[in-house]
């Protein structure tokens, strides 16, 4: 294998493994904020115990994340030397405002959010809280606005020749705003915040199963499930303006999403296939012109396929960007289908009886955290053989100081790492929910009632 | 080219970066420091109140070196890219302790079994030792220069080839500071027993500190003119040498008098003060060539233009009171010794 795989090889390793923290701190950010508030704003004790919880899992989540980013933050420079070079001047503005905006003030109000409960007024804390809160969706800004601009370049002109040749930006604002940060930041935004919402009703929904800690579950079940019902569809909507998105700045990638060849037709959409690249057809079931009718609401407008593209300028993985893409959406509306039953159920009288349901939910929470990374899978391989879209070569991109020998080493390195780092996540993640969301030294397994609650938390 | 109160944008920019890096280095290091000396507690009580000094902050510290890593990539991505990718398995190793270091902090104390604590104690205390020796490494390699070929690309032989004496000799300097530095920083956090122990601990630090950095000095003279060119070409700059001396030598006079809060100043002073003289002796270059000087890496070959410059510093100029703002904030809220409650690690 040479170097440009390796690092390839890496950088989805270590970026994908990243991913996995990121949209769970947004998320349970999310609901740390909304349970503290309605604490302080009803003083309920009940949402007190919620709050320090949820707090007590973001903690973990949020530990892991910060490592495996630090990686991401200084893997652009190790692996991809001459990409660094020639994005440096556009991107390192983003990376940057990152750093001083969001990074700080999370890292900053994490100290009083995660040991501050016994030293700060509640209000002071609860501030904390929002600006942790605040601070990871600022991170996410920055770093989906650097990879946005390499999707859809903007705010930019190019300076020098050869290996000296760099991006240097003309209008910041314009390098922000590029044609598809907005739409992605929002998708991503709102992947994150589905990824907390199902974690909650999943460990509350396992506690009613359990029949403990009954009275709280139904709280934080409920606000979960609105949270996911606003969100999953939410979701469909950027992500079909994503998708319209994708269909003018980068139509090559649409093709493969659907693993539409022909150079311009109508063209189906797929709800499960298989692409076979060779024969250049999809085998699967579809809904004839229904690409066609999602971007211009008629059956028969034509649209670019791949053979429109040199073979050098298509993506190589047709079939797997296809299917990770596909994977996402199935997810997707199985996410809407989920939320909008269960809001129905609670609608006509009580959630909490269909047991079936609540085992449903318990497995649930893993679904938006695939369909967060394989669409940024789908994003990514679709955007090759271009690092920076329409600029420059993946297979241009590498550090050419580092041997084969160096990567392979860093590789096996940072997987032995990570799977250790994953499986203490997952120990430690199992132990906080068997523990429940009762202090260690407090009575706990056992149904509670709102006085018993108060007796217990309270002072 | 384009100034800004007299300085070039460039040039304003290495001092971001170098007040950034300096930041850096005293607030990690006296994480660092503290890490370093963990083993040398015995008691359980002691090590869990030594973390928990740090407890709080040490995550807050650790996003210097995230917002100094980006400015340097933002402001010099020539320089970013070369350092990184030439020195890519010390760089690795850096971010594997770094990773070791901080799941140490977070899991020893989710668990009662003395061998989960010991495990986590030890590669905590490794992991800070390494880190920090790292960091001198990697220093004592720019203060050298590397093999830089055309394209800004490095030709030499890889890991080694950077653990050279010299090299070697920066790192321990720079681990002997940060456990001096971690030291006082843990005497103004502790009491009782694990205080008196750490006076005596302190003592050793400081012995340790000024013999290497002793021979660094003497090496650095003999054999890497090139840094104190500038101080030999111009008086006036040799007031920075002195005042390190000073500060240098303000630590043992103030620990002996159990002044601590002054002794730490003076230990943070040292680190900046250090970066700030391999700053002058390298500036305007930040990292030779040893192949030939044409390649060298200075701050205008390596620099983002004007433009993006100019950007960055408004950033940075919003930016950075809200940060000092916030971390004071947080600096004041656990001031004073450790007091462990149900939230400790
Ligand atoms: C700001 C930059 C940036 C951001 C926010 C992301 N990536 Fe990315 N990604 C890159 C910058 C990048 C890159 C440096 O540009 C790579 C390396 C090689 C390449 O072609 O693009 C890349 C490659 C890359 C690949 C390999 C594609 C291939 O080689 O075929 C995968 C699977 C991902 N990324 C996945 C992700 C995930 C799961 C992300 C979500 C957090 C993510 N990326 C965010
Ligand atoms: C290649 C791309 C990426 C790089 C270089 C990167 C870099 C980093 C770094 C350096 C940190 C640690 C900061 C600290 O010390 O607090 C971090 C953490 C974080 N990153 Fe990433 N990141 C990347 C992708 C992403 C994406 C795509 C998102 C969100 C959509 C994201 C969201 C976060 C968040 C919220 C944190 C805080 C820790 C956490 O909550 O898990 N990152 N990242
Ligand atoms: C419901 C139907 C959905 C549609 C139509 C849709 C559409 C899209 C499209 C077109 C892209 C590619 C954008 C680009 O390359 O610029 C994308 C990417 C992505 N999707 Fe979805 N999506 C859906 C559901 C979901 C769900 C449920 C999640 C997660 C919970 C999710 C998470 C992501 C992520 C993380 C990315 C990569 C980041 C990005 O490029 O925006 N998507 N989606």
């Amino acid at each position: 294998m040479d170097v440009e795989l390796l690092s390839r090889i890496q950088f989805a390793f270590t970026i994908a493994f990243h991913y996995i923290y990121p949209p769970l701190s947004i998320g349970i950010g999310l609901f740390m904020v909304i349970f503290e508030s309605i604490y302080l704003a009803t003083g309920n004790k009940e949402y007190h115990v919620l709050a320090k919880f949820w707090t007590k899992i973001f903690a973990l989540t949020f530990g892991i994340g910060v490592v495996t980013g630090i990686v991401m933050e200084f893997e652009f420079g190790t692996n991809w030397a001459v990409y660094s070079r020639y994005v440096g001047d556009v991107f390192g503005s983003a990376l940057a405002a990152e750093g001083i905006f969001a990074f700080a003030l999370e890292s900053g109000f994490l100290g009083i959010l995660l040991f501050g409960w016994n030293r700060v007024k509640p209000w002071v804390h609860l501030t904390a809280t929002i600006g942790v809160f605040f601070g990871s969706l600022f991170s996410a800004v920055w770093i989906v606005v650097a990879n946005s601009w390499q999707q859809t370049p903007a705010g930019y002109h190019i300076v020098g020749e050869g290996m000296h040749a760099r991006a240097e930006i003309t209008d910041f604002w314009a390098m922000v705003f590029n044609p598809s940060s907005v739409d992605r930041l929002t998708h991503v935004w709102i992947g994150a915040f589905l990824s907390g919402a199902f974690l909650v009703l999943s460990i509350h929904a396992y506690y009613l199963l359990k029949g403990r800690y009954i009275e709280i579950s139904e709280k934080a079940f409920k606000i979960a499930l609105i949270v996911a019902l606003v969100f999953s569809l939410g979701q469909l909507a950027t992500g079909h303006r994503s998708a319209d998105g994708v269909s003018k700045n980068q139509p090559a990638k649409l093709a493969a999403f659907e693993g539409h060849f022909e150079k311009s037709a109508p063209a189906d959409m797929y709800l499960l296939g298989w692409v076979d690249k060779e024969k250049q057809e999809v085998k699967g079931i579809s809904i004839p012109g229904g690409l066609s009718f999602l971007l211009e609401y008629n059956f028969t407008a034509p649209v670019t396929g791949l053979n429109a593209f040199p073979e050098e300028d298509r993506p190589a993985q047709v079939n797997a960007v296809f299917q990770f893409y596909h994977i996402m959406i199935i997810i997707g509306m199985t996410l809407i289908a989920l939320s909008l039953f269960a809001g129905f159920l609670w609608w006509k009288g009580n959630v909490f009886e269909y047991r079936w349901l609540l085992w449903v939910f318990v497995f649930a929470a893993i679904l938006p955290q695939i369909a967060n990374q394989v669409g940024w899978f789908a994003a990514e391989m679709g955007r090759q053989p271009w690092v920076v879209y329409g600029l420059l070569r993946t297979s241009e991109a590498f550090s050419l100081a580092v041997s084969e020998n160096q990567v392979l080493f860093s590789l096996i390195l940072f997987f032995f790492v990570y799977a250790l780092l994953f499986v203490l996540f997952i120990y430690l993640l199992d132990k906080k929910i068997k523990g429940g969301p009762y202090d260690e030294s407090e009575e706990r397994d056992r149904p509670l009632t709102k006085e018993i609650t108060e007796a217990l938390t309270g002072n | 080219m384009e100034t800004f109160l007299g300085l070039d944008y460039p040039t304003w920019w290495f001092l971001v970066v170098g007040g950034l890096f300096s930041g850096y280095g005293i607030l990690d290091g006296f994480d660092f420091g503290a890490g370093a000396w963990h083993l040398f507690f015995r008691k359980e009580i002691n090590r869990k109140i030594a973390l928990n000094a740090i407890g709080p902050v040490w995550d807050g510290n650790e996003v210097w070196l995230v917002i100094g890593g980006g400015a340097l990539f933002a402001g010099f991505p020539v320089m970013y890219a070369t350092l990184f990718s030439s020195m890519y398995i010390p760089f690795i190793l850096f971010l594997v302790f770094i990773i070791f270091r901080a799941i140490a902090i977070e899991f020893r104390g989710k668990e009662e079994m003395p061998w989960w604590r010991m495990t986590w104690d030890i590669s905590y205390s490794v992991s800070s030792i390494m880190l920090a020796f790292l960091l001198g490494v990697v220093l004592g390699n720019v203060i050298q220069g590397i093999a830089i070929g055309d394209n800004f690309e490095y030709k030499g032989d890889g890991f080694f080839e950077f653990l050279n004496p010299y090299s070697i000799m920066t790192g321990l300097t720079a681990l002997a500071l940060f456990m001096t530095h971690g030291a006082i920083y843990l005497l103004l956090k502790t009491e009782g027993r694990l205080f008196a122990q750490l006076t005596f601990l302190l003592k050793k630090g400081m012995i340790f500190f000024m013999v290497s950095y002793g021979i660094t000095t003497l090496y650095t003279l003999l054999y890497i003119p090139h840094l104190s060119e500038d101080f030999k070409n111009n008086q006036l700059l040799f007031i920075v040498p002195l005042l390190t001396f000073l500060s240098i030598a303000n630590v043992p006079r103030l620990a002996n008098k159990r002044n601590y809060k002054l002794a730490f100043f003076f230990s943070s002073l040292t680190i900046s003060l250090l970066l700030i003289l391999v700053a002058i002796g390298l500036y305007p270059n930040m990292l030779l060539s040893t192949v030939d000087p044409k390649y060298s890496i200075d701050i205008y070959n390596a620099a983002s233009s004007t433009k993006s410059l100019q950007i960055m510093l408004i950033i940075a100029a919003i930016g950075t009171p809200m940060v000092l703002g916030y971390t004071l904030f947080v600096y004041l809220t656990f001031r004073g010794k450790v007091k462990l409650d149900e939230t400790s690690y």
